[in-house]
């Protein structure tokens, strides 16, 4: 009996470990670097050569959040801060005016982002499951056609849309950011999970037709549970597009529905280059998709499931 | 429980016919056994009766009802399938319980768990109630998908070669369940098997199909006493029957192309000389691989016989069946 996979030899081994390791430090050593920005004072952000142990403060996070007005000394000593945060900008000879817009950017951010990743999912699950499983008429064509919006990039078209969103009073509002990150992420969606779709047996669902289910339930009870993993990839995909995009987010919110993106590099604007409020303002933003991922990861790891259907 | 009528059912795909005009009917109570080559459209029969696919032409009734526009959970039939589609993501439990949780029934939850109590206990896996479906081996896969359609009290059942992965003792067992079934209930079953025991113990009637055409249909041993044609001469008895050109043992009837020998129909030390090939112990019978003017064929003998391969044998053909050359029966006054 031969085998075809040998065992790697012990340099083998060292090599990969090298290199995965080296690979890892090389795509975070950026992400290590905005987290750890976040937390310097200014001073030692623009420190050279970069300070790699320093004291870690929490002026970043405070100038991310709020709008500070320079004040007399006689103010400042006639009105002692309350606050850890009011007593860091104390220390600058400045009293905190009122919260920034950074949280409602952030908020917009939530809200388009996960609005167009529901409704993308949505739709493309449902789309994919008909693709999938009836005969639909001119339906390569139809799947060609909705893959070919994907071939330019989206920007290609932004002069037609930005005059569509006038006409239709869609500018600056959420409705017309969800709108658009869907329109954008449907055909990846429909695409992904028409794969998943197809690999899921059509036994399970004539089974449960027979077992007294209508089409919906058995789609619902049979092909839903099946198609999580295929469920949860495609979400994250349109989730990592619809919170990063930025070229949109520029031409067509400007206040009420702007996103993160297009706000965080303004934050230099505000008294100076303070970039520990930016890295701040990178690092909270670099969370939420973060978290969606891991708690996606049981089903992205959990294999699809073979074995019940005999071949 | 309830009738099932085939009229005049055509189904095909693309170029293939795998149903061309059928008319059948499953008398309420009965227990037909659809027996065909593979590709002979025996599942695409249970589909069309299911309403999991349409017909091209042809009617399907349920209960005296023309189920032809009906849903498939409209028409109240459970189904064995022939891949035993488990739902993955359930346990064996959670399977069982699917049908009995359906829009249809509805029913109360000690109902649901006595009903699924007992029918694991039958089929042997309540030690395995809790398994993930995936977790089974293929022989208690099959089971749990025959509990699935057990658990429910439907119009009809119907089987895609049910037993087919099972142990002996445990096919015999559920033989005579579902048997019971039928017999105590009065249900109706629709069965395909390739299985000569199943076929004629819990048949009460055979319906033999050959390329999507139902060729004969009627009781068992109609099937395997008189049977219209090789095709349908060949699905019943082990082994065999012996096809053979119609002269070679002495003049035949008018038309006659092939004579058809069953094991009994030989019988042993009468006759002329045939060579005893190989002498083969297969424990519930014993064959002989015999050759006769240069045919082969096989018959069965005494379990205890002294034959062995090298020896001559006399055999004459007794009461034998006759073909003409396109297979069909020929009937002798
Ligand atoms: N969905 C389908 N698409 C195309 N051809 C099909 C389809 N289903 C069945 N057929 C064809 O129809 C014919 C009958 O198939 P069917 O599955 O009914 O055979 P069967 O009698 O059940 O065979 P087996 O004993 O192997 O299960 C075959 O020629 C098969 O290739
Ligand atoms: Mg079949």
């Amino acid at each position: 009996m031969s085998y075809s996979i040998t065992e790697p030899s012990r340099a083998q081994k060292w090599m990969a470990g090298i290199l995965v390791v080296a690979y890892a430090v090389i795509t975070l050593l950026p992400l290590i670097w905005i987290i750890a920005t976040g937390f310097k004072s200014p001073s030692d952000s623009i420190a050279y050569p970069p300070k790699l142990f320093f004291t870690p403060t929490l002026e970043g996070y405070v100038n991310l959040f709020t709008t500070r007005t320079r004040q007399t000394a006689e103010f400042l000593a006639a009105n002692p801060p309350q606050t850890w945060y009011q007593e860091i900008v104390a220390k600058y000879g400045m009293v905190i005016a009122g919260p920034s817009r950074f949280g409602e950017r952030f908020l917009n951010s939530v809200i388009i982002g996960f609005g167009s990743t529901f409704l993308s999912v949505f739709l493309g699950t449902l789309a994919a499951y008909a693709f999938s499983r009836f005969k639909v008429p001119l339906k390569d064509d139809l799947l060609f056609f909705i893959l070919s919006t994907r071939m330019m990039p989206p920007i290609a078209v932004a002069i037609p849309i930005f005059l569509m969103f006038r006409q239709l009073g869609l500018s600056d509002t959420h409705l017309g950011m969800i709108l658009l990150y869907t329109a954008v992420n449907l055909s990846l969606a429909v695409w992904l999970l028409k794969g998943f779709i197809d690999e899921i047996p059509r036994e399970y669902e004539e089974a449960a037709l027979i077992d007294g289910y209508t089409r919906f339930q058995a789609f619902r009870k049979v092909v839903l549970p099946q198609a999580a993993t295929g469920i949860a990839s495609t979400a994250i995909f349109c989730l990592i597009f619809a919170w990063n995009e930025y070229a949109f987010a520029v031409l067509l919110t400007s206040g009420n529905a702007q996103t993160a993106p297009p706000f965080i590099p303004t934050i230099i604007g505000v008294g100076g280059q303070d970039w520990p409020a930016v890295a701040a303002g990178a690092t909270l933003f670099l969370l939420p998709v973060m978290v969606f991922t891991i708690l996606l990861r049981k089903h992205l790891l959990r294999g699809i499931t073979f074995g019940a259907v005999r071949k | 429980m309830a009738e099932i009528t085939l009229s005049g059912i055509t189904k095909r795909f693309g170029p293939i016919t795998a149903l061309d005009d059928v008319s059948l009917t499953v008398p309420d109570g009965a227990f037909v056994v659809l027996l065909g080559p593979t590709g002979a459209g025996k599942t695409t029969l249970l589909r069309l009766v299911s309403g999991l696919d349409q017909p091209d032409a042809g009617r399907v009734q349920i209960g005296g009802q023309d189920v032809s526009t009906a849903t498939p959970a409209q028409r109240n039939v459970a189904m064995v399938f022939q891949q035993y589609s488990l739902y993955p993501h359930l346990t064996v439990r959670q399977n069982l319980e699917f049908p009995l949780k359906s829009p249809l029934l509805r029913l109360p939850p000690e109902q649901i768990a006595r009903k699924v109590g007992e029918v694991a206990e039958v089929l042997q896996i309540t030690h395995k109630l809790d398994n993930k479906a995936t977790a089974l081996s293929g022989g208690e896969m099959q089971r749990v998908s025959i509990g699935r359609a057990l658990v429910r009290n439907p119009a009809a059942y119907l089987m895609d070669e049910p037993l087919s992965s099972l142990d002996a003792k445990l096919r015999a067992d559920l033989r005579i369940e579902l048997k019971r079934i039928q017999h105590d209930m009065g249900a109706t079953f629709l069965y395909v098997t390739h299985d000569q025991i199943e076929a004629m113990t819990m048949a009460t009637h055979v319906g033999v199909l050959d390329h999507g055409r139902l060729v004969q249909f009627g009781p068992p041993r109609q099937i395997y006493e008189d049977p219209v044609s090789i095709h349908a001469a060949s699905r019943l008895g082990q082994p065999r029957i012996n096809i053979l050109p119609a002269t070679l043992f002495g003049p035949a009837p008018a038309g006659a192309a092939h004579i058809g020998l069953r094991p009994e129909q030989i019988r042993q030390g009468e006759g002329e000389d045939s060579f005893v090939r190989r002498v083969e112990h297969l424990g519930d019978q014993t064959r002989l691989h015999l050759s006769f003017h240069n045919h082969d064929l096989i018959t069965v003998t005494d379990a205890h016989t002294g034959l062995k391969s090298g020896d001559i044998v006399r055999i004459r053909p007794e009461k034998p069946l006759y073909f003409d050359a396109s297979g069909a029966r020929i009937h002798q006054e």
